[in-house]
């Protein structure tokens, strides 16, 4: 009986694009491989920014709207106030050895995590797959996603 | 402390069976764990084995992006040599404790 609860697939929906957000889904995916669990990541509205050529350098922490940032929302949103929290978050990141952005989706898919893009997101966002990066799996619909969530001790979850 | 027979000698290990004295670990011993692990070890698995006992011995924390980075092997190859949870099973066989990072 416990051995059929074990996880055996994580299918990770990342939806957004602050570099908290992304970490915490990189982290999962890469958490999974290193255990022998399957995963496969699902980037769709703004978490397509985490696949995006241009983009994907220049995520950033949010400052307004976020509570446990301990930053009022009104000094948060002043100029430079992300940019300075982000390189504070980035630099205890890289001590951390926790890797940047661009090596950390390289780690995933040398690890085997497959990527893959939304098509609805693509389509509302204007991008075509010549703009995300070079190892992404496809481009998948919702329904597709499920799909490849078939089977025993898979996990969907919503970051 | 429990201790396990590897090669016809006691060696101490945890309860999750990682060896606690990495002194005692010998290839035959290695190779007896990688069995359990079923793993079939080539030179190319003790390079990685002997790369991970000199980064514990030299007190650095695992970490996959190190194996990436270690110039031994890269982290594809690493998931081809130790499949299913590399990085613990190879610390296993090295002898060395099970890694404690989350990355």
């Amino acid at each position: 009986m416990e051995k059929n609860n074990k996880v055996k697939k994580m299918m990770l929906i990342l939806s957004k694009a602050t570099l908290d957000n992304v970490y915490a889904c990189f982290i999962l995916a890469n958490g999974a491989r290193m255990e022998g669990i399957e995963s496969e990541i699902f980037f769709t509205f703004f978490g397509l920014e985490a696949i995006q050529k241009s983009r994907l350098e220049h995520l950033h922490v949010a400052t307004v709207g976020n509570p446990a940032m301990h930053i009022p929302s009104m000094l948060g949103g002043l100029p430079g106030m992300e940019a300075m929290a982000t390189k504070m978050m980035k630099k205890k990141i890289e001590d951390l050895d926790i890797p940047p952005i661009d090596e950390f989706l390289e780690i995933l898919t040398a690890s085997g995590t497959k990527i893959w893009a939304c098509k609805l997101a693509m389509d509302m966002f204007d991008l075509e797959e010549k703009d995300l990066i070079d190892d992404l799996d496809g481009v998948l619909t919702v329904g597709d996603f499920y799909g490849r969530a078939e089977g025993e001790g898979t996990h969907v979850v919503f970051i | 402390m429990a201790t396990r027979a590897y090669a016809g000698t006691n060696v101490a290990c945890n309860d999750e069976g990682y060896m606690t004295n990495l002194e005692e670990w010998t290839q035959q011993v290695g190779e007896e764990i990688a069995k359990e692990e079923e793993v079939e070890m080539t030179p190319k698995h003790w390079e990685v084995i002997s790369f991970l006992q000199d980064q514990y011995r030299a007190e650095v924390p695992l970490t996959i992006r190190k194996i990436g980075k270690s110039g031994v092997t890269n982290i594809k190859e690493f998931y081809q040599l130790f499949p299913n949870g590399p990085l613990k099973k190879a610390s296993r066989i090295a002898g060395i404790p099970k890694p404690v990072s989350c990355i």
